[in-house]
């Protein structure tokens, strides 16, 4: 792809979703924000998981950790908003540091059960701390300076962020950390061979995804002024995961893609039927038997090969 | 368990020994975890439904005998048993086509049956609170140091460490345990001397899950049975596993004794968050060995 086509392309994208609220109801301007956010999430952990190689099993732990130094911050220490949204990231990076220390030692099958048992810990501890961060309700009405607390407002406000952050992600990805960090995903001997530190560059991969995970978590608060210990639970994580499968690991839009599919899902499906994670169930079964490579994935595998035969041809 | 704690909470041991019975259940399953972790190689998430579905297995066939001590008896014999057949299903059926993909594959599958097994399990028993009645003869107390001990918790702390023999003895001296760590070692070679490696890995798999549902049906008298009581457990049991070592049956154990011991005494200490100390253990272990403490594969 030339690189003016895709600049075209993206300021399209930019366009149509510039004026979707005022095409579309109300809460699809939500769904369209948590869709947004949702992706967002799976993104950052698709920065560890599918470009990393490192097995991210509880990332949604950093999701939850932003939104709620975010909204502790704001609702119970009385922060500025602002200096929250800030924080929020910055927390999420802190912990993802301490968990990934702790982790990184070890092999991957093992690092992944370690986080996911670190990261029920901590959200143990949010759950059980009522007085400090709500307990299993949570902390509810929280309020966002008043320019982003219209919906509209909220909803401007997440995809300008998420598109700043998406962007940093792929700048980082295709510098020479980026290279490096696939370059170790794809053999760790001989990347150790030639003198890269390994488990260094692991960690600052599981920081930034991290970061970029509580940015998520406080674009969350932002669009829904909620937070709730489910958002750290093991199976968002999953969740998140199936989405970044689904659209793909090893394309950059491709959890995005999977978690629109995934909410619009959840939305719908649960309109009809309580039994929707049946549903996701089975269809996450489908993709790891018959689509391992993601939606997005095929697509480009299609695209390509059709490529190479015109020009054969 | 509320009742059970307020009948002994004077005394800091039967508190410790209450705290243990309840990881007996924690390391039955982990025990099973282990096993198909270790011949596998597959962190089996669902192995958490597995146990939900065994303790309301357990429900149906203890009402089916009419409750009482018949339908104990027959939910603990039979519950195990329905648990196994539905892994031997799975088995066949999904995981054994599955066996040469990338471990984070077969994990995230596994991740789909706890999706499905949780909504298979509303559909079918509902999301209310169930209980199983405890035969006549586990309902009374004995008396430990002169204060009052449940007998049906009693009894757990006896089925821990007989689960944990006969399994050792599974592993290490029958002929399909030999098979099978040679199968976790280089599953290849065992195949090239002509042994069905396929067929060992779907025993296994099934013993591991059996283990899940024997855990469910053993602990469902003296909880609620109930939709997402998985949930933590499951954590609980990784934890275990990670403790001990992956694979390892005694590894196991002593995890479960580390999670057990270090529970009940944050309990003590610190009411609201007991549960946190276990998870310090972890980490204290971890940092001084980062496999676990005892080896992790055969």
């Amino acid at each position: 792809m030339g690189g003016k086509r895709s600049i075209i392309i993206l300021l399209g994208v930019a366009i149509l979703f510039a004026f979707l609220p005022f095409g579309l109801p109300r809460f699809y301007t939500y769904l369209t924000a948590l869709i947004v956010v949702t992706g967002l999430l799976s993104t950052s952990l698709n920065f560890a998981l599918g470009f990393g190689g490192i097995f991210q099993f509880h990332h949604a732990v950093f999701y939850g950790a932003g939104a709620y130094g975010a909204a502790v911050m704001i609702a119970k220490l009385n922060y500025n908003p602002w200096l929250a949204f800030i924080a929020g990231p910055l927390v999420a990076a802190a912990l993802s540091l301490i968990i990934g220390i702790i982790c990184i030692r070890l092999s991957k099958l093992y690092f992944g059960m370690l986080q996911i048992s670190l990261g029920s810990l901590v959200w143990v501890i949010v759950y059980r701390w009522y007085s400090f961060t709500g307990g299993d309700d949570g902390i509810h009405g929280i309020s966002v300076p008043s320019i982003i607390s219209s919906s509209k407002g909220a909803y401007y406000f997440t995809m300008v962020t998420a598109g700043l952050a998406m962007f940093f992600m792929y700048r980082i990805l295709h510098s020479p950390f980026g290279s490096t960090l696939q370059g170790i995903r794809d053999n760790v001997l001989r990347s150790q061979a030639i003198g890269v530190s390994v488990r260094r560059h692991q960690l600052a991969a599981i920081v930034i995804a991290g970061f970029f995970a509580g940015v998520a978590g406080v674009l969350f608060v932002v669009v829904d002024n909620s937070v709730f210990p489910d958002m750290m639970f093991w199976t968002l994580s999953l969740e998140i995961t199936i989405m970044a499968l689904l659209g793909g690991w090893f394309t950059f839009l491709g959890p995005m893609l999977g978690a629109a599919m995934v909410v619009l899902l959840r939305t719908f499906v649960s309109a009809y039927t309580e039994y929707w994670t049946l549903a996701l169930g089975i269809l996450l079964m489908l993709v790891i038997l018959f689509l391992p490579e993601g939606v997005l994935g095929k697509v480009f595998e299609i695209w390509n090969r059709r490529g190479l035969t015109e020009d054969r041809g | 368990m509320s009742f059970m704690e307020a009948f002994c909470s004077p005394g800091v041991l039967c508190q410790i020994l209450l705290g243990l019975s309840r990881t007996v259940i924690l390391f039955i399953v982990a025990s099973g975890l282990s096993l198909i972790l270790g011949v596998l190689r597959i962190p089996n998430i669902a192995h958490g439904s597995l146990y939900m579905i065994g303790a309301f297995m357990a429900y149906t066939v203890s009402r089916v005998f009419g409750g009482g001590t018949l339908g104990y008896w027959m939910a603990v014999l039979l519950a195990p048993l329905g648990v196994a057949l539905v892994s031997f299903i799975i088995e066949r059926g999904i995981f054994s086509r599955l066996y040469e993909r990338e471990h984070i594959m077969l994990f995230l599958l596994t991740f789909s049956f706890v999706l499905v097994f949780g909504d298979l399990v509303k559909l079918v028993w509902g999301a209310e609170y169930r209980s199983v009645s405890m035969p006549g003869f586990f309902q009374g107390s004995i008396r430990i140091l002169g204060l009052p001990f449940p007998i049906y918790n009693f009894i757990l702390l006896l089925v821990g460490p007989i689960v944990a023999v006969v399994l050792w003895l599974l592993v290490n001296k029958t002929k399909i345990g030999k098979i099978s760590r040679a199968a976790a070692v280089d599953r290849e070679m065992v195949g090239a001397v002509g042994i069905n490696v396929s067929l060992v890995f779907c025993i296994v798999f099934v013993i591991g899950c059996f283990l899940a549902g024997l855990g469910g049906a053993l602990v469902s008298p003296i909880v609620n049975v109930v939709l997402g009581m998985d949930h933590t457990l499951i954590m609980e049991a990784f934890l275990i596993v990670i403790i001990g070592g992956l694979g390892n049956i005694w590894g196991a154990l002593l995890g479960a004794l580390i999670f057990g011991l270090t529970q009940s005494l944050g309990i003590l200490v610190w009411p609201q968050f007991g549960i946190v100390f276990p998870y310090a253990a972890v980490i204290v272990v971890l940092s001084i060995r980062p496999t676990g403490l005892l080896r992790s594969t055969w």
